[in-house]
C-alpha cells in the first residue's frame, strides 16, 4: 500500500522555538531599527522633519535695521530660553547685534548676526562625532545628544555664531533642550519652521515695525525672499570663504 | 673599562625615585581634583570664554602630543637610519612616546565639555573631521609603537623585523604630527591659522620638543637608577636638538614672513609681532630668544662637547620656548578678533572686533600639569616594570656601536 505524502502546499507549518525567537528578533529589528539608525547617524527628530525640496534662508536689510533696536535678540532669548547671566564673555549668544563700519568710508550699518546656516558649514566638517549637522532643508543644528563639548566647531565658525554652555542651565524650553558642556547656536527656530511658522526674530522685527528680516525658501522662486534677492543686490558675510550661507544681507 | 653588552634592567626603587614618584602622584592628584572641579561647576571656573575656547589644557595637551611623536625619533634614528649609537635608547624612546601621548590625550579628554560622553566619540565618527583622523592616528600610534617595542624586546622575534616596524612607526608619527598641525592649518575662519605651513611647523616642533623631553627624562632616569650616562652621547643628542631648534626657527620665520607679505594678514602679524602685549612678549622673549636663540647659542657656542649641565639647560629652555610658542599659536590665534566682513570693522556687545582677554585659571593649569605628571609617571613606571633602560650608557660602552 502506498502511503500518501503531503505535497509542499499541504505541509502543516511547524514553528520551532528557534523560529519563534528569530521572528521576534526580526519584529524587534523592524520596530527599533529606524530609531536606532537615526541615533547611530547622529540624527534627531528635527533631522527627520526636514524637506529636501526646500532651503530655508533669511534676508536681512541692514538699511531697515535700527541700531538701537534689539527686538530680534530679545525674541530669540524668550523663544529659546538662553538669556545670559550678565557676563558677555561666557554667556551664550545665539543672535547678536553687530555694527559694521566701512574702513574706507566710515559708513556704519547695524544688523543681527546669527548662525549663517551655510551650504558648506565648516562646523559640520570639523565636528568629530557628527553632532554638528545640516538638515536636508539647509538648517544647521547641533545634536545635543552626541555633542561632546570639544568646541572645535567654535574654532571653525567664521561668524562667532556658536556658544559654549559654561554653566548649568535652568528653565529650559522643551523645544530647545540645552545642556552645560555642549555647544549651541541659532536653530532658525526649527521647531516653529517645522510647524509652518516663521522664526521668532523675524516675527519680532516685523512686530517692531522695521521689517528688516525676511524668512523663506531660497529654492522657491515665488517666495518673497527669492524675489527680493533677485531684485536687489545682496551679499553674505565672509563672501571670500565661498560657504554660500543661507543668511543674506543687503544695504550693508 | 671593559665594553659590556647592552643589558637592559628595570630601574631599582630607591629613596630619590620614590620622592620623585610621590611628587608626580601629587601633581596627578591635583589634576584630578581640578578635573572634578571643572566638571562639577562647568567651564565657567576656567579662563576660557566664547572667544578663547581652547586654553591652557590645550597648550599642555598639544605640547605632550608633539613631544610624544618627537620622543620616538631616537628609536627611529636607530632602527630606520641605522645610527647604532642610539639603539640602546630605542626602548626608552618608544615607552616615553606612548606615555607622553597618553598624558596629552588624558588632558584633552578631561577638558571636554562632556567627558562622560567619551563612549559617544568612540562610536560616532565623522570622517571628514581632522579631529576624527587624529583620534585614529593617536590610537594607531599607541598600537604601532607598542608593536615596535614588542619586536625589539621579545627575543623570539627575529631582529629583521625591527627596521620595518621602526619604519612604519616613523611614517605614522609624521602623519600624526601632520594631523595635529592641520587641526589649526585647516581652519579657514581665523587669520592666525588657515596655513599649510602649520603641518611642517608642528613636525619641526615635535622634533625639538620630543628630543628635549627625551634628554631630560634620560638624564633623570639615569640619575635615579645609577646608570652610567656618557657625556658624548648626551652631547650628540643635544647637538641634534640644536639642529631641530634651528629648523623650528626657520619655519617660524617663513610662517610670519609669508603672512607679512599678504596685506590681509598684516593685522594679525602686527598683533603677534608688535602690539599683542603678552603674546608679543611670549613670542619674542620666551619663544624666540629663550626657547630658540639661547639654546642654539648653548649648543653651538661650546667648542668642546656640550656638557651635561648645558644639555639640561638647553633642553629646559626648548621646553619653555615650545610651551610659549603653543600658547601664542593656540591662545593668541583665538584672541585676535575674527573679521566678519572684509573691509569692515565690526563691533558688538559680544566682543566683535576686540582682542579677547584670557586669564588662565588655576584649575585648568593644574589639569595641564597633571597631564605632564601622568606622562612622566607612566614613563617611570614603564622603566620600573620593563627592561627598557640599559645599565651602562657610558661613552666607552657605546663607542663600539657607533
Amino acid at each position: 500500500m502506498k502511503t500518501a505524502t503531503p505535497g509542499p502546499a499541504e505541509q502543516l507549518p511547524t514553528v520551532s522555538r528557534r523560529d519563534f525567537l528569530r521572528s521576534g528578533a526580526k519584529l524587534a529589528s523592524l520596530v527599533l531599527a529606524p530609531g536606532v539608525t537615526l541615533m547611530a547617524f547622529g540624527g534627531s527628530e528635527a533631522r527627520g522633519a526636514a524637506d529636501a525640496g526646500k532651503r530655508w534662508g533669511l534676508l536681512i536689510d541692514a538699511g531697515k535695521c535700527a541700531p538701537d533696536c534689539s527686538a530680534c535678540v530679545t525674541a530669540c532669548e524668550n523663544e529659546n530660553g538662553w538669556k545670559g547671566s550678565g557676563n558677555p564673555e561666557t554667556d551664550v549668544q545665539w543672535i547678536r547685534k553687530v555694527t559694521l563700519k566701512n574702513k574706507a568710508t566710515g559708513r556704519e550699518s547695524s544688523m543681527p548676526v546669527m548662525c549663517q546656516h551655510c551650504e558648506e558649514p565648516p562646523c559640520v566638517d570639523v565636528c568629530p562625532t557628527g553632532a554638528s549637522f545640516k538638515r536636508a532643508d539647509g538648517i544647521v543644528l547641533v545634536d545635543k545628544h552626541i555633542c561632546i563639548g570639544c568646541r572645535y566647531c567654535m574654532m571653525a565658525c567664521p561668524f562667532k555664531a556658536r556658544s559654549f554652555v559654561h554653566e548649568r542651565v535652568t528653565n529650559q524650553k522643551s523645544h530647545a533642550p540645552r545642556g552645560v558642556g555642549t555647544v549651541e547656536s541659532c536653530t532658525l527656530c526649527v521647531h516653529r519652521v517645522d510647524e509652518g511658522r516663521i522664526p521668532a526674530c523675524v516675527e519680532a522685527c516685523t512686530a517692531a515695525g522695521h521689517g528688516a528680516m525676511v524668512f523663506g525658501d531660497l529654492l522657491d522662486p515665488d517666495s518673497e525672499i527669492s524675489k527680493r534677492l533677485a531684485q536687489y543686490p545682496s551679499t553674505a558675510l565672509r563672501p571670500d570663504l565661498d560657504l554660500n550661507p543661507g543668511v543674506r544681507y543687503t544695504e550693508v | 673599562m671593559a665594553i659590556d653588552r647592552t643589558i637592559y634592567r628595570e630601574i631599582p626603587v630607591n629613596f630619590p625615585l620614590a620622592i620623585a614618584a610621590g611628587c608626580l602622584a601629587a601633581l596627578m592628584l591635583c589634576g584630578l581634583v581640578a578635573f572634578v572641579y571643572i566638571e562639577h561647576h562647568g567651564h565657567i571656573v576656567t579662563g576660557m570664554t566664547n572667544q578663547v575656547v581652547w586654553g591652557m589644557p590645550h597648550v599642555f595637551a598639544i605640547f605632550l602630543i608633539l613631544s610624544a611623536s618627537g620622543a620616538l625619533n631616537v628609536a627611529s634614528m636607530a632602527s630606520v637610519f641605522d645610527k647604532q649609537v642610539y639603539k640602546p635608547l630605542a626602548r626608552l624612546s618608544g615607552v616615553l612616546a606612548i606615555a607622553l601621548l597618553a598624558g596629552g590625550l588624558a588632558v584633552l579628554v578631561l577638558d571636554l565639555g562632556r567627558p562622560d560622553r567619551l563612549i559617544v566619540q568612540i562610536t560616532h565618527y565623522n570622517f571628514v573631521s581632522i579631529f576624527t583622523w587624529n583620534i585614529l592616528l593617536y590610537s594607531g600610534f599607541i598600537v604601532i609603537v607598542g608593536a615596535y617595542l614588542w619586536v625589539q624586546m621579545d627575543r623570539s622575534v627575529h631582529p629583521k623585523w625591527v627596521r620595518p616596524a621602526g619604519l612604519v612607526a616613523f611614517v605614522w608619527r609624521l602623519a600624526l604630527t601632520t594631523g595635529t598641525g592641520s587641526i589649526f592649518g585647516w581652519l579657514v575662519a581665523r587669520p592666525g591659522y588657515d596655513a599649510a605651513i602649520m603641518a611642517p611647523l608642528f613636525i619641526a616642533m615635535s622634533f625639538s620638543l620630543g628630543l628635549a623631553v627625551f634628554i631630560l627624562v634620560l638624564q633623570a632616569l639615569c640619575r635615579f637608577s645609577g646608570c652610567l650616562l656618557g657625556g658624548a652621547l648626551v652631547s650628540r643628542l643635544t647637538g641634534l636638538l640644536g639642529l631641530c631648534v634651528g629648523v623650528v626657527l626657520y619655519f617660524t620665520a617663513v610662517q610670519h614672513l609669508t603672512n607679512l607679505y599678504a596685506a590681509e594678514h598684516t593685522g594679525f602679524e602686527v598683533f603677534t609681532l608688535r602690539d599683542g602685549g603678552i603674546y608679543t612678549i611670549l613670542f619674542w622673549l620666551v619663544q624666540v630668544i629663550l626657547g630658540g636663540v639661547l639654546p642654539l647659542a648653548l649648543v653651538l657656542g661650546s667648542a668642546a662637547p656640550v656638557s651635561m649641565g648645558r644639555a639640561t639647560v638647553a633642553s629646559l629652555l626648548v621646553v619653555l620656548g615650545g610651551l610659549a610658542q603653543l600658547y601664542v599659536i593656540i591662545v593668541g590665534g583665538q584672541a585676535y578678533p575674527q573679521e566678519l566682513f572684509p573691509g569692515f570693522e565690526a563691533s558688538s556687545q559680544f566682543q566683535d572686533g576686540q582682542v579677547a582677554a584670557y586669564h588662565p585659571s588655576l584649575p585648568e593649569i593644574a589639569l595641564g600639569i597633571g597631564g605632564v605628571a601622568l606622562a612622566l609617571f607612566s614613563a617611570g613606571v614603564g622603566a620600573k616594570v620593563l627592561r627598557i633602560l640599559p645599565t651602562n650608557l657610558s661613552d666607552q660602552n657605546l663607542a663600539a656601536k657607533d
